[in-house]
C-alpha cells in the first residue's frame, strides 16, 4: 500500500464488464461501467432493479458466484487491480479494507452465533487481535453506532434484536477494521422510514467521522441526494449519467434521470393538476437489450437511424465537475423545456359515505412460551378506529410496520372479525361477518389489491383464467363466453394488450402482474377497493404508471380507495384524505392539506421529516426520532408515542406518560390525538419548505 | 419448559397405551391362543380341551380385562383346576392364593414367563437389550461422525467432483437395504469359497478361513467379528443421514450471513467450521435421533444375519415360537426407545438452535 497516495481514488473502476453464464448463453450483466471514488467521498449508484447496480457492487467484492465472471476492464482498489488478485490476497483486502452493508440485516447476521462472536471475528482475522481485546473493541464499537446497553448487546442473538438494530450492528461489524471503502447496498429497503432516517444520519457521521469513502447503492434518489457527493444513474448494465448529486439533480443531461425524476412525486405533483409522467413500455432483458442506445425504445428524444446504430460512449458535460452522460442528443435537447404530453385531470367529485368504522378495535390473545403455554398476553392492534370514506375519495392509510394498518384492512375485508365497534359498508353491517359467510355481492364490492404482485397470482393458471375465475366467483355473466368478453374488457381497462390473456404469471413484468392483481380487484365491479402498499414492490418508473392507472379506474369507477402505505411521497400525490396510524392508534386525521402542513401530531411531524426527498430545492427539517418502535406486545402506558416524542416535555403533570391523549378536533375537521395545548399546535414550523427560486 | 416436557411425557404414555394394546390384541387373537395351548398341553388335544385348556390358563374373558391384567390394573386371575389345584396369574401353581399379591402385571414389573426362553421376560430381555446396546454403540460410534464428515464435505461445495462421487456413495448405501447389504458382506468378506476370503488364505495373509467373522456373540466383541454386522447397519443410515446433512450444509452455505463472513475475509476453512456447521446441524440432529428406532428394525434383520443373540434376535425367535409374553414385551422396549428418543430430539432441538430457546 505503500505506493499509493491520498491524492488518488481510492477505488476506480473502468470500462468493467460483467457477464453472467448460464448453460445456455452469456448474458452480460454490466457493460462498460467507470467510476471513480475519491478519498472521503460518498458515490451513490441509483438505478431500478436488474440495472446491474448490486452486480457492480459485488464484483468490487470479487462475490460474483460461480456464474458471474469478470469479462472486461479493471477495478483499482487503491491503485492495485482487484480483478487478477489472488484469493489469499483478496481475503485480507475483504472486511479490512472494504467492508459491506447488507440490504437484510437479519439474513446477514449468522442465527447461531452471538453478535460479539462475529463482531469480534473481523479484528481477529485481520490484525490478529487477542480475543478479550476484540470483544472489548466489539463493545465500544457498538457503544459507536448508538445501540443503548451495548454489554447486553454483544452477548445477545441476532434474533433478539429488532430490525434497526440489527442493522446497526451490521454496520458496526462493517466498522470493525476501520475500513477505507464501505459498499452499502440498499441498506434501509428492509427498515422503516423514522428508522431509515437514524441509520442515514448514522452512516453520514460515521463516515465523517473515519474518513471512510462510501459506494451507496439505492434505489431511491431522495436517500441518495441525503447521502452522496457524487451519483452515478446506471440502466440496463450501463452508467448513463454521471457526476456531482447537485448537477445531476437539477441540470441532469440524460434522458432517463430527466424521466425518472418525472416519474417520481416530488412536493407539488398533484394527480389531477400535474400528475405524474410514467416512462413508457418495460425494462429490457439482459438478452433482449436494443442495438444502440438502450433506453432508446423508451425514449422521448429517440431519433431513428442515429440513437439505435452505434454503441453509444460516455460524454462529458463541460464546464462541470466530472459529469458525464451516455447519450448522443445530449446538446441539442432542451433541458429547461417543460414536458410536452403533461394531461391535466378533473378532479373527481366526492360521492356519499359508503364505509363507516365505529370504534373499531381489534385484540389477538397470543401465547408467549416457545412451545405453547406461557401467559397468555392481548396485543391491542387497532384502538378504537372511527372514520367514514366517501364514495370517489382516496383515503390514505399511513404508518410504519406494525402500526396496525394490515390488520384493519383484514378486518375490513372479513379475513378477520372485530373485537368490537362497527363496520358499515353501505347500509349493512359487516363487522363481525367472516368472509366466508359474507354473500358473493358485499365481497365482489370489497376487494383489496395486494403489495407483493410477485406472490398473490397462481404460477399455474394463466392470466386470463384467473380473472375468469374471479368472475366465476362473483357469479358475474351467464355463460362462458360473456365472463370471456369481461375478461378481455378488463385487461383493456388496465391497459394491458388482449393477447396476454394467454400469458403465464411468470412471463410478466412486476408492473405486468400488478395491473392483472387490479383487474381481478375490480371484476366484480369493486366499489371499495383496499390497496395494501400496491407499488411498493416496484421499481420508481413502474409505481408511476401503476398508480396512474389506479386513479384513472377510480374516476371512472367512482371506487372508494383505501391506499395503504408507509410512502408519504406518494401519499401527498394521490389522496384526498389521510389516516396516520401509530401502534393501532389513529394519531392524526384530515385533508392531504391538513396532515402534511402544521400543526401536525409529534408523530407526522417526524414521519414527515424522515422521508427522503430527492429535490434539491426542499429545505426539510431534521427530526430523527430516537429507538424503535416499542412492540405492539408490550405498549408503553398513557400515549403510544410518548417514548419517542420530543414534545413531551410541553405538556405538563407526565400527562403523556399516564393517559391516553383524547382527539383534539381543529378546524376544518383536523383531528390530532395529542395532549398538546391548542397554542403549542398552532406555533408549530411546517417540516418541509420549498425554496424561493 | 417443564410443562412441555410434562405434556410430551403424558402424550407418549398416551401412545404407549395404545400401542401396546394393539400389539395385545393381535398376539391374543384366538388361533393364537390355540397354538399355544397346543404348544404347551399336547398336539393332539381336542378342540374342546382347547377351549377348556384357555379358559383355565387366564386366557378367556374379554380382551380389555386381559389387556389390564397384564398391564397390572386388573387383579390377576386365579382359579382351581379339575385336580384341584390353584392356578393364577399372579403365583405359582400350588402355592397358597391368599398371600399372593392381587395384581402382576408389567407396571409391577412382572412381565410374565416366557415359553420360548423357559425363563421371566424382564431379566431375559434385559440382557439381550444389553447386548444389543452394544451393537448400537458401535454402530453409532461408526455412523454418526462418518455421515456428517461426507455430509458436510458434500455439502460445502455444492456441484462439485468431490460432492458427486460422494452423494452418489450416499445414494448406492441407502437405497441398499440391510438384507441385501449383510449378505453381499458376509459373501465378500466372510466367506471360506467366495469373495475376497479364498484368495486372501491362499496368499498366507490370513491365519483362519476367512477374514472376518460371519457370525458374533456379545461375548466376546473383538475387530473382526464386529466389523460386519456393524457396517450392515451403519451403512444405511450413513448414507441416509449424509443426504441429510448435504441438503442442510448446501442451504447454509448459500445463506446470506455465509457470504457476509467470506466478505469480512473469514477463510474458507473458517466459514465452515465456525459459520455453517452448527447451522447446518440442526436438521440432521433430528433426524440422528429419528435414527434410532430405525436401527431397532436393522437390528432384527442384521442379528438374525449373524446369529447375534440381542433384542433383535429374540423379537425373532419370540414371534417365531408364539411367545405372546416375551413378544409384548419386545412391543414395550421398541415403544419406549422411540417415544424417548422422540422427546430427546425435541430438547435437544432447543438448545442447538438459539431461535426457539425455551422461555
Amino acid at each position: 500500500m505503500a505506493d499509493w497516495d491520498p491524492s488518488q481514488p481510492i477505488l476506480e473502476i473502468e470500462h468493467l464488464s460483467i457477464s453472467f453464464f448460464t448453460r445456455l448463453r452469456e448474458i452480460p450483466a454490466v457493460m462498460d461501467f467507470s467510476c471513480t471514488v475519491m478519498p472521503g467521498e460518498a458515490m451513490g449508484l441509483v438505478g431500478e432493479s436488474g440495472c446491474g447496480k448490486s452486480t457492480v457492487a459485488l464484483a468490487v467484492m470479487r462475490e460474483l458466484g460461480k456464474t458471474g465472471r469478470i469479462v472486461g476492464g479493471s477495478i483499482k482498489f487503491k491503485g492495485r487491480d482487484l480483478t487478477n488478485m489472488g484469493d489469499e490476497e483478496l481475503r485480507h483486502i475483504r472486511g479490512s479494507e472494504i467492508a459491506m452493508i447488507y440490504q437484510e440485516p437479519m439474513a446477514s447476521l449468522n442465527p447461531a452465533m452471538k453478535i460479539g462472536a462475529q463482531l469480534a471475528e473481523v479484528p481477529m482475522i485481520h490484525s490478529g487481535m487477542s480475543k478479550a481485546d476484540a470483544w472489548a473493541l466489539a463493545r465500544q464499537i457498538v457503544a459507536d453506532v448508538r445501540l443503548p446497553d451495548p454489554d447486553r448487546i454483544i452477548n445477545a442473538y441476532p434474533h433478539q434484536l429488532s430490525g434497526g438494530q440489527q442493522q446497526r450492528i451490521v454496520i458496526a461489524m462493517a466498522l470493525m477494521a476501520k475500513p477505507a471503502l464501505l459498499i452499502l447496498d440498499e441498506p434501509t429497503t428492509a427498515l422503516d422510514v423514522t428508522v431509515e432516517a437514524g441509520i442515514v444520519d448514522l452512516v453520514k457521521e460515521l463516515g465523517e467521522k473515519y474518513g471512510t469513502s462510501m459506494l451507496f447503492i439505492s434505489h431511491n434518489l431522495g436517500l441518495v441526494m441525503d447521502v452522496c457527493d457524487r451519483i452515478c444513474v446506471m440502466y440496463s448494465g450501463e452508467a448513463v449519467e454521471t457526476g456531482n448529486v447537485e448537477q445531476v439533480f437539477d441540470e441532469m443531461r440524460h434522458p432517463y434521470t430527466q424521466a425518472l425524476f418525472r416519474s417520481i412525486p416530488l412536493p407539488g405533483a398533484d394527480k389531477n393538476a400535474r400528475p405524474l409522467i410514467s416512462i413508457p413500455g418495460n425494462f429490457p432483458l439482459p438478452h433482449e437489450r436494443p442495438p444502440g442506445c438502450n433506453f432508446g425504445p423508451r425514449c422521448d428524444y429517440f431519433q431513428k437511424g442515429r440513437c439505435d446504430a452505434t454503441e453509444v460512449p460516455m460524454f462529458p458535460v463541460p464546464d462541470s465537475d466530472r459529469h458525464e452522460t451516455r447519450c448522443l442528443r445530449w446538446q441539442e435537447i432542451d433541458w429547461t423545456a417543460p414536458p410536452a404530453k403533461r394531461a391535466v385531470k378533473e378532479k373527481a367529485p366526492i360521492g356519499r359515505v359508503v364505509l363507516k368504522m365505529e370504534d373499531l378495535k381489534k385484540y389477538y390473545a397470543i401465547s408467549s412460551g416457545a412451545f405453547g403455554g406461557g401467559t397468555k398476553k392481548v396485543v391491542k392492534a387497532n384502538e378504537t378506529l372511527s372514520f367514514e370514506a366517501h364514495e370517489g375519495e382516496t383515503l390514505a392509510i399511513v404508518g410504519e410496520s406494525g402500526c396496525g394498518k394490515s390488520t384493519f384492512a383484514k378486518v375490513l375485508m372479513g379475513l378477520e372479525t372485530a373485537t368490537s365497534g362497527s363496520i358499515m359498508l353501505f347500509d349493512e353491517n359487516v363487522q363481525s361477518t367472516p368472509i366466508q359467510k359474507r354473500n358473493t355481492d358485499t365481497v365482489s364490492q370489497v376487494q383489496m389489491v395486494f403489495q407483493n404482485p410477485f406472490d398473490t397470482l397462481n404460477p399455474s393458471m394463466s392470466v386470463g383464467r384467473q380473472i375468469i375465475r374471479a368472475l366465476e366467483i362473483f357469479k358475474f355473466g351467464k355463460s362462458d363466453d360473456e365472463r370471456q368478453q369481461r375478461m378481455l374488457e378488463l385487461l383493456d381497462l388496465v391497459k394491458l394488450p388482449r393477447a396476454f390473456a394467454e400469458r403465464m404469471p411468470r412471463q410478466l413484468s412486476g408492473g405486468q402482474k400488478q395491473r392483472v392483481g387490479i383487474a381481478r380487484a375490480f371484476a366484480g365491479g369493486a366499489k371499495v377497493v383496499v390497496a395494501d402498499e400496491p407499488v411498493s414492490a416496484l421499481d420508481v418508473s413502474v409505481q408511476a404508471a401503476v398508480t396512474d392507472l389506479l386513479m384513472d379506474i377510480q374516476r371512472e369507477n367512482r371506487t372508494t380507495l383505501l391506499f395503504i402505505s408507509h410512502d408519504l411521497s406518494i401519499v401527498r400525490y394521490l389522496s384526498d384524505r389521510v389516516m396516520v396510524m401509530y401502534l393501532g392508534h389513529v394519531v392524526e386525521m384530515g385533508t392531504t392539506d391538513q396532515v402534511f402542513s402544521p400543526p401536525y401530531h409529534p408523530y407526522t411531524e417526524a414521519l414527515l421529516s424522515a422521508v427522503p426527498i430527492a429535490d434539491t430545492k426542499v429545505i426539510r427539517k431534521r427530526i430523527v426520532l430516537e429507538g424503535d418502535i416499542p412492540s405492539a406486545m408490550n405498549p408503553p402506558p398513557g400515549c403510544p408515542f410518548q417514548t419517542r416524542c420530543r414534545w413531551k416535555s410541553q405538556v405538563p403533570g407526565g400527562l403523556c406518560e399516564r393517559e391516553v391523549p383524547p382527539v383534539q378536533v381543529l378546524e376544518g375537521g383536523h383531528q390530532i390525538k395529542c395532549h398538546l395545548s391548542r397554542k403549542v399546535l398552532e406555533e408549530m414550523e411546517p417540516v418541509i419548505k420549498v425554496a424561493a427560486e | 419448559m417443564l410443562i412441555f416436557v410434562a405434556r410430551r411425557v403424558g402424550l407418549m404414555i398416551l401412545t404407549a397405551f395404545v400401542l401396546t394394546f394393539v400389539v395385545f390384541y393381535l398376539t391374543n387373537l384366538p388361533p393364537n391362543l390355540e397354538k399355544l395351548a397346543r404348544s404347551e398341553g399336547s398336539v393332539r388335544m381336542s378342540d374342546e380341551s382347547v377351549a377348556a385348556w384357555i379358559e383355565q390358563n387366564g386366557h378367556g374373558g374379554s380382551v380389555l380385562g386381559r389387556y389390564g391384567q397384564w398391564l397390572g390394573i386388573v387383579p390377576g386371575w386365579s382359579n382351581v383346576d379339575e385336580k384341584g389345584v390353584a392356578r393364577g396369574r399372579c403365583f405359582e401353581a400350588g402355592s397358597d392364593p391368599a398371600i399372593a399379591p392381587r395384581f402382576c402385571g408389567i407396571l409391577q414389573g412382572d412381565w410374565g414367563f416366557s415359553t420360548f426362553a423357559k425363563t421371566e421376560v424382564l431379566p431375559y430381555l434385559g440382557g439381550m437389550l444389553a447386548s444389543t446396546g452394544w451393537l448400537m454403540l458401535w454402530v453409532m460410534i461408526v455412523m454418526i461422525p462418518t455421515s456428517l464428515v461426507i455430509g458436510v464435505v458434500a455439502g460445502m461445495r455444492e456441484g462439485t467432483r468431490t460432492d458427486r462421487v460422494l452423494s452418489t456413495f450416499s445414494i448406492a448405501t441407502t437405497a441398499t437395504p440391510e438384507y441385501v447389504s449383510g449378505v453381499i458382506l458376509v459373501a465378500l468378506l466372510a466367506s471360506p469359497v467366495t469373495g475376497l476370503s479364498p484368495l486372501l488364505a491362499e496368499w498366507g495373509w490370513i491365519d483362519g478361513k476367512t477374514l472376518f467373522q460371519g457370525a458374533s456373540s456379545p461375548d466376546n466383541i473383538t475387530f473382526w467379528s464386529f466389523t460386519l454386522p456393524v457396517l450392515t447397519i451403519a451403512l444405511y443410515g450413513i448414507g441416509y443421514i449424509a443426504r441429510m446433512t448435504r441438503a442442510s450444509m448446501t442451504e447454509v452455505m448459500t445463506a446470506q450471513y455465509i457470504r457476509t463472513a467470506r466478505l469480512k475475509g473469514v477463510s474458507f476453512r473458517q466459514v465452515v467450521m465456525r459459520h455453517a456447521l452448527r447451522n447446518a446441524l440442526i436438521a440432521p440432529f433430528t433426524v440422528i435421533m429419528l435414527q434410532f428406532p430405525w436401527l431397532l428394525n436393522g437390528v432384527v434383520i442384521v442379528e438374525t444375519l449373524f446369529n447375534y443373540k440381542g433384542f433383535g434376535w429374540t423379537l425373532v425367535q419370540a414371534a417365531g415360537n408364539n411367545d405372546i409374553n416375551l413378544l409384548l414385551g419386545c412391543s414395550v422396549v421398541a415403544v419406549f426407545v422411540v417415544l424417548v428418543t422422540q422427546l430427546i430430539s425435541d430438547i435437544g432441538y432447543v438448545f442447538l438452535n438459539p431461535r426457539i430457546r425455551l422461555s
